[in-house]
């Protein structure tokens, strides 16, 4: 029993009901012998990962175990009807396994025996994986009906025959609303901040009309944009301006005061002038605020935009075609879409993440260190 | 020849809400230009108040206050004086030479000026080899150094130091003493230094201020007669341990060392 100790009881549990579940599942299947012989021989193997107990069992059976439950059951889904019932046994032992697996690693990251660059990684890719496994086994295995939910292959097949559609769509809504919209309601905020900073009196008068523009609900604001500035992208990049310009505000007037007093008065012995104090040492001391307007508004801005398209466009867009999508019964394109806009707006936030660490390295919370 | 400081019947009130606190009070000093001049005293005598007074970063509410002849406003926009506070307020996105390059690069130094200078200020506090590092990759008394070196590069002649090295621990403090000792007698400046550590005080002066609070104002002025080459255990001679005392009866006239009430 030496070997089982050295795992944790949540690790244990996770063996023995992957190992049990298997070892059931391979009985059920005893009098159906041969007719998924894939899912047969993942019960065989699943079972004999109970010797867990009495020997060392790596992490990577573990993981090796996972996948091959996984392929296993992806071959064996029908095309037409349900899966037999002690097949759905094998999707919760390979569930088991993966979350096991997930679990070794992570300890084995945490006490230093694996690196954690590269390792580290593996860990949200297989969470995903498991999360499109089950995803698919599910709808395909339950005949679950695609209006419903359909399956991640059929998106993917559709993802795939409608890049054209995708990409127009994700040029009309991306590139020509979210990113002017952006980057004016973004750069309007931090000039209206420094101008705010400077003088007492636009301090009192624009951070409430501020404050009230970012009551303002999207759904209220986005057709008296479509009204004012008509129905191609420029509403929409001016919903995303009205929806990105208020954070950047507060967090940029917020950050022009993260300088210390000793630095502010260093400055004051040098006798620098305002904007030398503006640029060399106000500046760069808000740059964590405003970094953290600029993450928080690339997710506004592609929200914004989608929702915006939905009040009046052109007959292309992401909103536009999820709209429309949902009437026509399109339902894997709209999830085609979704994954675009998923893709699109991790990769725009994860750019102005890195472009973070770049600018602020210096920053205790980027350098890992104290302050 | 005038005076680097000169203060005459100087005195600063703060009005606050419990009523006003009266933080200097009919202060009277010269300091000669080449004096190493401490201020010491227990805290809220005035003393850190004092300097960022003759720095201009406060306003006296009376009396006259001279600064190379000149108004403190006037000597700060001068660039008259640097100014080392207690803790090193180095910029961290800058590195230690890009640190020391800010106030040349304020008061627009050339390149070649700012390269020249940041080479001999940092050579000055031993920071050599130490020019791309980050403020934060380096101990507190290398960067409390590396800020002495920043006040040093434009070269003013008067150095105000407000307790430079109390964060630091004894070791440390006591290695950077008998550096800036020999800084001082180098570059023939005129430094202020508040400390609250009276060997502090006498180990580096040639004249003690006294100072004592409510109201702040200054009780003893000890001109020190100690030789200007000072070793480290000059600190354990009958000299030294006689004007140690006299600071120390200064302080007790001044009801120093009586608790707050």
């Amino acid at each position: 029993m030496s070997f089982a100790r050295e795992l944790t009881s949540l690790q244990l549990y996770l063996g023995l009901v992957g190992g049990g579940l298997a070892a059931l599942g391979f009985l059920a299947s005893v009098p159906t012998l041969g007719s998924a012989p894939l899912i047969t021989v993942f019960f065989a193997l699943g079972a004999v990962s109970l010797a867990r107990l009495v020997m060392p069992w790596s992490l990577w059976l573990d993981g090796l175990l996972a996948v091959f439950g996984a392929v296993a059951l992806i071959a064996a889904l029908p095309a037409e009807g349900v899966l037999p019932v002690h097949h759905w046994l094998a999707l919760f032992a390979a569930w088991a396994f993966s979350w096991l697996f997930v679990e070794r690693l992570t300890t084995a990251i945490r006490q230093g025996r694996l690196p954690h660059t590269g390792t580290g990684q593996v860990i949200p890719l297989i969470f995903g994986l498991s999360l499109l496994v089950i995803w698919e086994v599910v709808t395909r295995g339950a005949n679950v009906s695609p209006v419903l939910l359909p399956p991640p292959s059929a998106i993917a097949a559709r993802f795939a025959q409608s890049t054209g559609i995708l990409w127009a769509d994700f040029v009309q809504t991306f590139v020509k609303s979210v990113i002017p919209g952006y980057l004016i309601g973004c750069g309007a905020g931090l000039l209206v901040a420094i101008a705010v900073d400077r003088s007492p009196f636009l301090k009192a008068g624009v951070m409430p009309i501020g404050n009230f523009m970012s009551a303002l609900p999207i759904i209220g604001i986005a057709p008296i944009m479509v009204m004012w500035f008509g129905f191609d992208w420029q509403s929409k990049a001016a919903v995303v301006v009205a929806m990105t310009f208020f954070p950047m505000l507060v967090n940029t007037v917020a950050g022009l005061n993260a300088a210390s007093a000793i630095e502010r008065d260093l400055m004051r012995t040098y006798a620098a002038s305002y904007w030398q104090t503006l640029m060399m040492l106000r500046l760069p001391a808000a740059g964590p605020f405003i970094f953290n307007a600029l993450k928080i508004n690339s997710t506004l801005a592609l929200i914004g935009a989608i929702v915006a398209e939905f009040f009046g466009t052109p007959v292309v867009g992401m909103g536009f075609r999820i709209s429309t999508g949902v009437g026509r019964l399109a339902i894997d394109l709209v999830w085609a879409e979704i994954a675009v806009a998923a893709i699109a707006g991790s990769a725009f936030y994860g750019v102005i993440a890195l472009l973070e660490r770049g600018v602020t390295f210096w920053h205790p919370s980027v350098r890992g260190g104290r302050a | 020849m005038t005076p680097v400081v000169q203060a005459h019947n100087l005195g600063l009130t703060f009005p606050t809400a419990d009523g006003d606190v009266v933080a200097l009070s009919d202060v009277n000093l010269t300091i000669e230009k080449g004096d190493f001049v401490s201020f010491i005293g227990p805290s809220g005598c005035g003393k850190t108040t004092f300097l960022r007074t003759i720095a201009d970063l406060e306003q006296p509410t009376s009396g006259t206050l001279e600064i190379n002849g000149q108004m403190p406003e006037n000597a700060r926009k001068d660039r008259a004086y640097g100014y080392v506070f207690q803790a090193p307020a180095l910029y961290p996105w800058r590195t230690i030479e890009k640190n020391v390059a800010l106030p040349l690069e304020i008061m627009g130094y050339s390149a070649a000026q700012q390269a020249e200078r940041i080479k001999r200020t940092l050579d000055l506090v031993n920071l050599s080899g130490f020019e791309n590092k980050y403020p934060w990759q380096l101990s507190g008394g290398m960067q409390q150094r590396a800020s002495i070196a920043r006040a040093l590069a434009f070269d003013a002649d008067l150095l105000l130091m407000d307790e430079p090295f109390g964060a630091l621990d004894e070791i440390v403090r006591d290695h950077l003493n008998s550096e800036l000792l020999k800084l001082w007698e180098r570059t023939k400046k005129t430094i202020c230094f508040v400390t609250h550590s009276i060997p502090e005080a006498v180990y580096l002066s040639t004249k003690i201020v006294v100072m004592s609070p409510r109201p702040g104002r200054v009780t003893d002025v000890i001109e020190s007669n100690l030789p200007r080459e000072r070793p480290l255990d000059i600190r354990e001679t009958p000299e030294f341990l006689q004007i140690a005392a006299r600071v120390r009866d200064g302080l007790r006239a001044g009801h120093s060392y009586e608790e707050m009430v």
